[in-house]
């Protein structure tokens, strides 16, 4: 492992066109700085017709009656569509991604707050919406489910009772670990900690909500379907089995995404709507979500109510940790997660640390709340795990009056344990933890603030410093154990080099701000030579794209940036022999230099890449068993996930007077392996850590008793600005993935993964001079202030 | 994209053109300034306007700020931004640039505006609070001339005003007292974010003593509100930090905060409190380094 030091970001040249990896700006951005971007909303097809959504306003009803004629009089509307005639065609319902069934339409009962209920279709969007207020629904009214603790009642209504035989609000159970073997650790252990941690539902809230534009040819029997969807080719397969359509007669086309955090890789009732709208007008049809319909009724995330205990030795040693987790899933199950993970990869609640058992026992249930998504830097719930583990770490050092940070770099699992099987059946690739984190507090030059806050505090001021360090595990992932919906999360990748060696690079996977037409430019042009200015990335459209599971959890460089070395290194091999029958010597008597083969021992001889290029698509003839031109197509399958790590500090100050708590400064110190462009991944960072921010300091979406959503707007659910936000200090260390091609881990989720915890733990110690040992998020002024009283009430 | 439902629009080119389509279509018309609070309410359709009567054109008239010996006059199509950017009204009346920092963001700043502001009547509007403690008067005007509203009459309850059909609020009045400033407190969850609670003060002294003060509050109650009881208890009283803690102790006791989003009942209280201390000491503070 290299710790590699750069100077700060400000006096680093961000366009120095690489050939290969370094920081370039990115390819992608002339056309959204100038407004060129083409998302699904800027979409226009003639005869274009839109469709709104008529959502439920209670959380839990029976649908008596649907009063559709004085909509259908409308003179704008086209059609209008409810549950009852899409259960004519067998549409009503679809299957969520993790295999449960969701309401397209509902028909029998309205399950959550902004189901969907009807649709309108009409000539544009204002007779549209202005026609969903003429339907007339009957409703009766049910009580609600809301509180999760409260599902499992005996007396309890059924959400479910859809589900044959369905009796209660279960959802279902998983376990992972060994708990007999734990409880023997519990048992026998000097010190036991245990703490309540509650992590509030949250929404991704993409700055562009979901739509799509649905174009059926009724001639051809083909339909064409622009969709904000962070996974292109597995959406395709979904609406061929849910739709009936032969999936060579569908292309799905993901143009320019606005953000996806996770929220765009549920299929939403909105897509089959719009479908079934062109379908039946013969026309387009445009939908596009509004923002409350967008914060309302799609993919939230976490939702995890949880009990933690830890294990240690008087001294310090943590001996296992074992939780318990009652998981909120809202109305219908649609977390996207591997089907033998139905708690996603929760089970890296271990964290970065050795220990000698775990245990974990989930129960997960409905309530009448919207479903679920991946939803929002979740990895797959490592947010909620590593969120569990940081913070009984710090309340553990606490309890041992040590340092936080101490305790954990006596805790690490060590550089030389790699590769290192966790108790629950993780094995981490690669890592130096005690140097990340050694980084970190260099750079937050953390003694000093120690010192600082000791005599702070003796002048009644509430200064916090929090740490929290990480194991992440993205790149779903091995077949053998991961797919989505019964589909292996291997991604495919196409390389073409034209005859004047400029390249095309086609993708799996789909970009929605993290740079993939510059990063995986670079990764090609690293492998071949060619400068990334030369080398198009083509992805999101299911026509011209090789079929992958898409992008979400941190899996574009972790799996299709694996795809694209390795596509390279196919066509470079190609080249290799070209190259020996143009210099007239034997493949293995030459030697690559980035851009082109030369001769062993004489330089002097040697063809660039691009004159291979030409030669093999130009006249003459080819070596023996070498085909014309330069491509390549490969699929690549993942041996293990990647496991990027971090370590992050913050220091906070707490207004005494009013509690509101300011983020004075944040240091992030993150090892995702190699780099391909710094620049790119600084930008990720920031992003996460104002994702992680957010979360800590403000943001929840929150029902009242009734189940209606209390963060249905903007102006409710409140995401941090520029003047929350600190200057983020980033820095990093470099330890390579031994299995990946490049040593590349993914990147995308680390911050939000691993700031919550680093702003929590400050704040409590803060607060520790006033006894606070626990707080849960969004630390509002309020909830802060309530704390400092010493009667914190939990925000679900 | 939310899409507000149909209705018919007008540009005004006077305040009296204004006040003739107030009149003719009645209750179902709006006039519409800076629009930030009025517009998310018609897309949301949580307001119903059948005719919407645009005055942003008549700026030139209603768009002002003239600092007299003693009144302030602001014109209700002043923007928040022109507030915040006169020196001459930050010289006499600080309270306002210290709200104007944090109200919402620039971008609503720059075209909302004072009359919209307290037209909205919202419970957590910061320049009601601000309004309310500088004493201020409402000059309202209908086809037959004008009437003059303190703001102690002006908000008659959430989201209601003394405006009444075919009228239009065009100035407010702020009188000034030698020897005297003001302050303005906030907590927000967030920058932009309405008030958890947000207090004013305005201060007179004479003689070393405290010969007038009100203290006002947003977010505490179902309008803003001024206190008359700390008003009395200030009165004739030596400026101090105890005297700051009786009259914060005294207005948390007496406003009706209730618990939501924002913050439970509880910790508003205890905010009236704080920030009733932190807003007299820094207007006490003002008249004090103003003499210096």
């Amino acid at each position: 492992m290299t710790t590699v030091h750069e100077p700060p970001a400000a006096h680093v040249d961000n366009d120095q066109h690489p050939v290969g990896y370094g920081r370039m700006l990115r390819k992608e951005d002339p056309r959204f700085v100038r407004g060129r971007g083409r998302y699904t909303d800027d979409v226009q097809l003639p005869g274009m017709l839109h469709l709104a959504i008529l959502r439920s306003p209670m959380a839990h009803a029976r649908i008596v009656s649907i009063d559709t004629s004085a909509a259908e009089a409308h003179p704008g509307v086209k059609a209008v569509i409810t549950g009852e005639a899409l259960a004519a065609q067998g549409l009503a319902w679809m299957p969520t991604l993790s295999n449960d069934v969701q309401a397209v339409l509902a028909t029998d009962k309205v399950r959550f707050q902004g189901q969907e209920v009807a649709c309108v279709v009409a000539q544009d969007r204002y007779a549209a919406r202005d026609a969903l207020e003429l339907i007339d629904v009957e409703y009766e009214m049910l009580p609600p489910v809301i509180d999760a603790r409260h599902a499992l009642d005996p007396d309890a209504p059924v959400i479910r009772d859809d589900l044959e035989g369905k009796t209660d609000n279960h959802c279902f159970d998983w376990e992972t670990g060994d708990a007999a073997a734990t409880e023997a650790v519990f048992a026998s252990a000097d010190v036991v900690v245990s703490e309540d941690v509650v992590y509030p539902r949250v929404h991704p809230a993409p700055m562009e909500t979901c739509g799509c534009v649905a174009d059926y040819d009724s001639v051809e029997g083909r339909l064409t379907l622009w969709s904000t969807t962070q996974a292109p080719h597995a959406h395709r397969t979904l609406y061929a089995i849910v739709a009936g359509l032969p999936e060579h007669k569908i292309r799905v086309i993901s143009p320019d995404i606005g953000g996806g955090f996770g929220n765009k890789v549920p299929i939403y009732p909105g897509y089959v709507c719009a479908i079934v709208g062109s379908l039946l007008t013969g026309k387009p049809v445009k939908w596009m979500e509004d923002r409350s319909e967008n914060l309302t009724s799609t993919g939230f995330a976490r939702d995890y109510i949880m009990r933690g205990e830890i294990a240690a030795t008087r001294d310090g040693k943590i001996l296992a940790i074992r939780t318990n987790v009652l998981a909120d899933h809202g109305a219908f199950n649609g977390t996207a997660a591997p089907v033998k993970f139905p708690a996603g990869f929760f089970g890296v609640f271990t964290g970065s640390y050795d220990l000698q058992a775990a245990y974990c026992k989930m129960t997960a249930v409905y309530t009448n709340k919207a479903p679920g998504g991946v939803a929002y830097a979740c990895s797959f719930r490592i947010t909620e795990a590593v969120y569990l583990v940081e913070r009984l770490a710090s309340r553990l050092a606490d309890e041992l009056q040590q340092d936080p940070a101490t305790l954990r770099l006596d805790n690490f699992v060590r550089p030389d344990q790699f590769p290192y099987a966790t108790p629950t059946g993780w094995v981490y690739d690669s890592g130096d933890y005690a140097a990340t984190l050694r980084e970190a507090m260099r750079i937050a030059g953390y003694d000093e603030l120690r010192t600082e806050q000791a005599q702070r505090r003796e002048h009644g001021e509430l200064m916090g410093i929090g740490v929290s360090t990480f194991t992440e595990a993205v790149g779903a992932g091995p077949r053998k154990h991961m797919d989505i919906l019964g589909l292996g999360m291997a991604d495919g990748c196409d390389l073409r080099v034209h005859p004047t060696g400029k390249a095309v690079v086609r993708l799996s996977v789909q970009s929605q701000g993290q740079g993939h037409e510059t990063t995986f430019a670079q990764i090609v042009g690293e492998e071949l030579g060619i400068s990334p200015d030369d080398i198009d990335v083509v992805h999101g459209d299911t026509d011209n794209t090789p079929f992958g599971l898409g992008t979400y959890g941190s899996r574009s460089t972790p799996v299709s940036g694996a795809a694209a070395a390795l596509v390279a290194r196919k066509v470079r091999d190609k080249a290799r022999i070209i190259a020996s029958a143009m210099l007239e010597v034997a493949p293995d008597d030459l030697e690559w230099v980035k851009g082109s083969f030369q001769v062993a021992g004489d330089p002097g001889k040697a063809v660039t890449i691009q004159q291979i290029a030409m030669r093999a698509h130009g006249a003459g003839d080819l070596p023996e068993g070498i085909e014309g031109s330069l491509d390549a197509q490969i699929t690549y399958n993942p041996p293990n996930l990647t496991y990027p790590n971090g370590a992050y500090i913050c220091v906070v100050d707490v207004d005494p007077g009013t509690a509101q708590v300011k983020v004075r400064r944040f240091v992030a110190v993150d090892d995702c392996g190699t780099r391909i462009n710094p620049m790119i991944i600084e930008g990720q960072v920031h992003g996460g850590l104002t994702d992680g921010l957010g979360m800590a300091l403000m943001e929840i979406i929150a029902f009242d008793p009734d189940g209606n959503c209390l963060g249905g707007s903007l102006m409710d659910y409140l995401i941090p600005t520029a003047l929350e936000t600190p200057d983020w200090e980033t820095g990093f260390t470099v330890t390579p993935s031994p299995h990946h091609p490049i040593g590349a881990k993914g990147v995308g989720e680390s911050a939000t993964v691993g700031s919550p915890p680093a702003i929590v733990n400050a704040v409590i110690d803060a607060l520790k001079p006033l006894g606070v040992t626990a707080l849960d998020m969004p630390l509002t002024p309020s909830r802060v202030w309530e704390a400092m009283q010493g009667h914190a009430t939990p925000p679900i | 994209m939310q899409v507000p439902g149909p209705f018919e629009y007008d540009r005004a080119t006077s305040v009296e053109q204004a006040i003739g389509l107030l009149e003719r279509r009645g209750e179902t018309a709006r006039l519409i300034a800076g629009g930030h609070s009025l517009l998310p309410m018609m897309k949301l359709r949580l307001a119903d306007v059948e005719y919407l009567i645009d005055i942003n054109d008549l700026h030139d008239e209603l768009g002002y700020v003239l600092v007299e010996p003693d009144l302030v006059r602001l014109g209700a199509l002043t923007r928040h931004r022109e507030l915040l950017e006169s020196d001459e009204l930050a010289a006499v009346l600080p309270i306002f640039r210290d709200a104007e920092r944090v109200i919402a963001d620039p971008v609503v700043r720059n075209r909302g505006t004072i009359g919209g502001s307290l037209c909205q009547a919202d419970p957590s509007e910061d320049l009601s609070a601000v309004c309310s403690c500088l004493d201020a008067e409402c000059v309202i005007r209908n086809g037959s001339g004008q009437r003059v509203v303190p703001m102690a009459k002006f908000h008659r309850g959430p989201y209601e005003t003394a405006v009444g059909d075919g009228e239009m609020l065009v100035e407010v009045r702020i009188p000034l007292h030698p020897d005297s400033s003001s302050a303005f407190e906030k907590v927000e969850r967030r920058a932009g974010d309405w008030a958890v609670v947000s207090a004013a003060a305005a201060v007179t002294l004479a003689g070393g003593l405290i010969a007038d003060a009100r203290v006002g509050f947003a977010a505490v109650g179902p309008h803003t509100v001024v206190l008359p009881a700390v008003s009395e208890l200030l009165r004739d009283e030596p400026p101090g930090e105890q005297l700051y803690e009786r009259a914060g102790a005294l207005a948390a006791g007496h406003c009706e905060p209730s618990t939501d989003m924002r913050g439970t009942a509880d910790y508003k209280r205890h905010l009236v409190q704080e920030l009733t201390r932190r807003t007299l000491r820094r207007a006490v503070q003002r008249i004090v380094d103003g003499r210096s």
